[in-house]
């Protein structure tokens, strides 16, 4: 059990070493001082209100992260999280801002809204994979740009509400349809909190996470589908249709993606706007190799990425270096990450190897030396 | 005679496991020499070793004379010592030119020179009577035409000292004939033959000498004509052996497989199964001979829901499968050990208990109402399962790709055979592994006779199909041409059916 710790705990460890002297080397380069500079970092990142932020940033990269992890359990390589989740966001936010209901059913609808787009929208992108064998990264790929650059920008232009704020917005949703500030909540364990509001949508991304974990691996479609994920044809073989598992697959990555925008648009910016955060549904795929595609896994490497993305405006600010190291940073994490579990899944894979042969060499019984030499003539 | 090669006292180690322990070998020039051993007895790591493919950590390596110490393949290469994989390492999209050439390409000033490489491949194959076309595509080839490609290649880079890894696993008797003559030939030219085999007759036919490997340790090194095939495997198993039982029939006249008219296309799309109709009973093994690619993978596919028929039917205890998926007819009690277990019954990186699952997702004991795992009661069935079926694991928990080939086979077929079964479909249930489990297998399936299963083994090893079958039918590019009592027929008889070079009048 120790061992088992040891290797789940070994190659984070190891990524994050590598990224510190990959980053300090980086820093010297561009002329800062690297422990000034990580100083800085930790003193920023560590406050309260940075925590929160880096949480409202983790929550959608969370939902994006598993979004893409469904796809990756059985080998789709789902990179239309972006075209899903934006489309999903657009509308779901129209949907939401047009319809008059009570509290806490004008939100339901407004999520289940944006699952169902998400979900139709990825849902194109298995069906021309089952029935007309297209790879899935190349449709995703053309989906995210038809939904991005086409669809999204449109509707933007039609649904526009010429106010005085000039701003390019949907209507905005009512009140009735908001999530709440979970500041209060928090406030009651730590101290007032300025100026930031924990989204309230993180509840409902911890609910996603257990689901995931809960149906991946406790149900017989999550087994279906990390079987068809390891080994397709044994899948296969075992009872699977496999179109069915690419589209259960693709739709429900889909409606998990659609929940992305939510905890922005239900959060803090009630209407879909120009200034819509994008680019949420390419970090998912890093977010999603960070975590190796576990629940938990993909909360640390979403809180990780999106720690670093908080805590680096202090670089700026305190003159230590421009904060696009950051980016550095954070591709050297994963590239290191990749590594070092490819590094040590192997060697644990020898181990295991090797234990099992030993149980091999354990002296064999006489009885069940059977009729062995039933070929002889 | 000079030594070719001469190995001392090579140990290898693993973590665990000694692979090797101070091996011996002598293999004299220009001699056939045969190594025999179960699976995992370490032949293969004792041929990596001499190939230079993994070092040893102890002993020494002698060939033609010089102490030698390798580091890679290539030094060994240099040394002309080549080898011939078990599994083909071979382009599919390449032509055998290409193939045979690939990394050894003869070439000025980086253009490859063509019509050189193709003079000395036609030249290399008349040497030794090795019939191949320089400019066919390697994937329109047969098995035993892709074994010679390899043989040419190694040739093709100078070796005299050739390693051959269980080279007659994947041929028919006709064609191992054709390689036994390929051996001689290459023997006569002073060529050293080194090769791995476990089927104890062909050992005894080819080899000069023959060295038993077992559980890692040198146990004899025998002349063919001073030892029996029965000798040879109580030195590769270490123990006496029981002769095999005489077995009452407990055939039935219940129909539980019924074929009528069955066809089937191919994965290109042309026909592949021809008007297959047959009958298999309750309590009866019925055995499919046949030559690899004539249509018993895609009969034994069909069978299970993965093919679907072009016409004709097929019925389970009188009803007909129209339509069923594989889940439906595994429900219905058809089990399946698939042909191919790496790529069709195992999920390499997964737990032991979830390889057993696979296939009985849906049923109890390791799922309840078709949806919840029951993690803690398929860990109890497996761990039964391992028990009875003496899968060797330290539990049930380790990943399958850390068992050996007969130990998976072995799960393979015991989680099979511990659901509730009607049916049990075996494709090749003993392919690749050793004496041992081979044995184990056979046992099992005359269980599952004697427990009332209907049964369909089809296979390419011709003794373990007349040993174990009720009933034997022969196809043939996608027809069953003969039924043969087993009984009264010999391997050579069904070899000649299976080819097409007997015919048997008027059929059924």
């Amino acid at each position: 059990m120790g061992k088992k710790i040891l290797y789940a705990v070994a190659a984070p460890i190891a990524a994050i070493i590598v990224a510190l002297v990959i980053s300090s080397i980086v820093l010297l380069f561009a002329g800062a001082n690297p422990l000034s500079a990580y100083n800085n970092m930790w003193e920023f990142g560590t406050r309260l209100e940075t925590i929160i932020e880096t949480l409202n940033r983790a929550t959608p990269l969370y939902l994006s992260g598993i979004a893409v992890a469904i796809g990756f359990r059985m080998n789709l390589f789902n990179i239309g999280v972006e075209g899903q989740y934006i489309l999903a966001a657009i509308i779901a936010a129209k949907v939401g801002a047009e319809v008059n209901l009570p509290p806490v059913l004008h939100v339901l609808v407004i999520i289940l809204t944006a699952m169902v787009v998400g979900a139709i929208w990825s849902g194109i992108a298995g069906f021309l994979k089952v029935t007309r064998n297209v790879h899935e990264v190349i449709s995703t790929i053309m989906l995210n740009a038809i939904a991005v650059a086409g669809v999204t920008s449109y509707l933007l232009s039609v649904w526009d509400v010429p106010d005085e704020s000039l701003d390019t917005a949907t209507k905005e949703i009512p009140q009735s349809g908001w999530m709440p500030s979970l500041n209060p909540i928090v406030e009651l364990f730590t101290r007032e909190i300025n100026r930031v509001e924990l989204w309230g949508f993180i509840v409902v991304a911890i609910i996603v996470g257990i689901v995931y974990h809960v149906m991946i691996n406790r149900t017989r479609i999550g087994f279906d589908l990390r079987a068809s994920g390891e080994n397709a044809s044994a899948a296969e073989a075992s009872g699977t249709d496999p179109k069915r598992m690419i589209m259960t697959a693709m739709v429900a990555g889909g409606a998990v993606a659609g929940l992305v925008g939510l905890p922005e648009l239900l959060g803090s910016s009630h209407a879909y706007n120009l200034r819509f955060t994008q680019g949420l549904g390419f970090a998912g795929i890093a977010v999603a190799l960070l975590g190796r595609n576990s629940a938990i896994g993909v909360a640390i490497g979403a809180f990780v990425i999106g720690w670093l993305d908080r805590a680096s405006g202090v670089l700026e600010v305190r003159g230590d270096a421009p904060r696009e190291i950051v980016s550095i940073m954070t591709g050297v994490i994963i590239l290191a990450a990749v590594i070092a579990y490819a590094v040590v899944e192997r060697r644990r894979r020898a181990e295991e190897a090797a234990a099992a042969a030993a149980a091999t060499a354990a002296e064999r019984p006489p009885d069940e030396v059977g009729a062995a030499a039933g070929g002889e003539s | 005679m000079a030594s070719a090669v001469k190995l001392e006292g090579i140990t290898k180690r693993f973590p665990g496991v000694i692979a090797n322990d101070r091996v011996n070998l002598d293999v004299a020039a220009g001699e056939i020499h045969a190594i025999c051993g179960e699976n995992g007895a370490g032949k293969s790591t004792l041929m990596k070793i001499l190939y230079g493919m993994q070092p040893a950590d102890e002993g020494r390596m002698i060939v033609n004379g010089d102490e030698v110490k390798f580091s890679s393949p290539k030094e060994a290469i240099a040394l002309g010592i080549g080898m011939v994989h078990q599994h083909f390492m071979l382009a599919d999209n390449l032509t055998v030119l290409e193939n045979i050439i690939l990394g050894a390409e003869p070439s000025t000033a980086g253009i490859i020179n063509f019509d050189e490489a193709r003079r000395h491949i036609i030249e290399v194959g008349e040497d030794y009577g090795l019939t191949i076309h320089p400019d066919d595509l390697v994937e329109n080839l047969e098995v035993g035409e892709r074994q010679r490609v390899e043989i040419i290649k190694v040739l093709f880079r100078g070796a005299k000292i050739l390693i051959l890894d269980e080279p007659t696993a994947v041929l028919v008797p006709q064609e191992v004939e054709e390689l036994f003559r390929n051996m001689r030939e290459l023997k006569a030219e002073g060529h050293t033959i080194i090769f791995i085999d476990h089927k104890l007759d062909e050992v005894l036919e080819i080899s000069d000498t023959i060295t038993v490997i077992r559980a890692g340790r040198t146990i004899d090194t025998v002349k063919p004509e001073d030892v029996t095939a029965r000798d040879l495997a109580e030195l590769m198993v270490g123990s006496e052996l029981p002769v095999p039982e005489i077995r009452e029939s407990t055939v039935t006249d219940h129909v539980v497989i019924e074929a009528v008219n069955a066809a089937a296309d191919d994965d290109t799309g042309s026909p592949k199964l021809r008007n297959l109709t047959m009958k298999v009973h309750k309590g009866e093994i019925l055995g499919i001979a046949g030559v690899e690619g004539n249509g018993q993978a895609e009969f034994v596919e069909a069978m299970v829901g993965m093919r679907p028929l072009t016409s004709g039917s097929l019925s389970l205890e009188g009803v007909r499968m129209l339509g069923w998926g594989t889940r439906r007819r595994r429900e219905a009690g058809i089990g399946y050990i698939p042909e191919d277990r790496t790529r069709r019954g195992l999920l390499a990186g997964f737990p032991l208990w979830e390889n057993a699952m696979l296939g009985h997702q849906s049923m109890e004991p390791y799922v309840s109402n078709g949806f919840w795992i029951q993690t803690a009661a398929g860990r109890e069935h497996t761990k039964k399962v391992v028990d009875q079926f003496d899968v060797r694991t330290p539990s049930v928990d380790v990943a399958a790709h850390a068992l050996s080939g007969g130990n998976q086979q072995k799960l393979i077929v015991g989680k099979e055979m511990s659901a509730d079964l009607v049916a049990l479909i075996a494709a090749h249930p003993t392919r690749g592994i050793d004496v041992g489990a081979q044995a184990a297998v056979w046992e099992e399936l005359r269980h599952a006779r004697a427990a009332g299963l209907a049964v369909i083994l089809i296979s390419a090893d011709l003794e373990e199909l007349i040993g174990l079958s009720d009933r034997l039918l022969v196809m043939l590019r996608g027809e069953i041409v003969a039924e043969l009592d087993p009984r009264d027929v010999t391997p050579r008889d069904l070899g000649s059916y299976m080819t097409g070079a007997s015919v048997q009048q008027g059929g059924e």
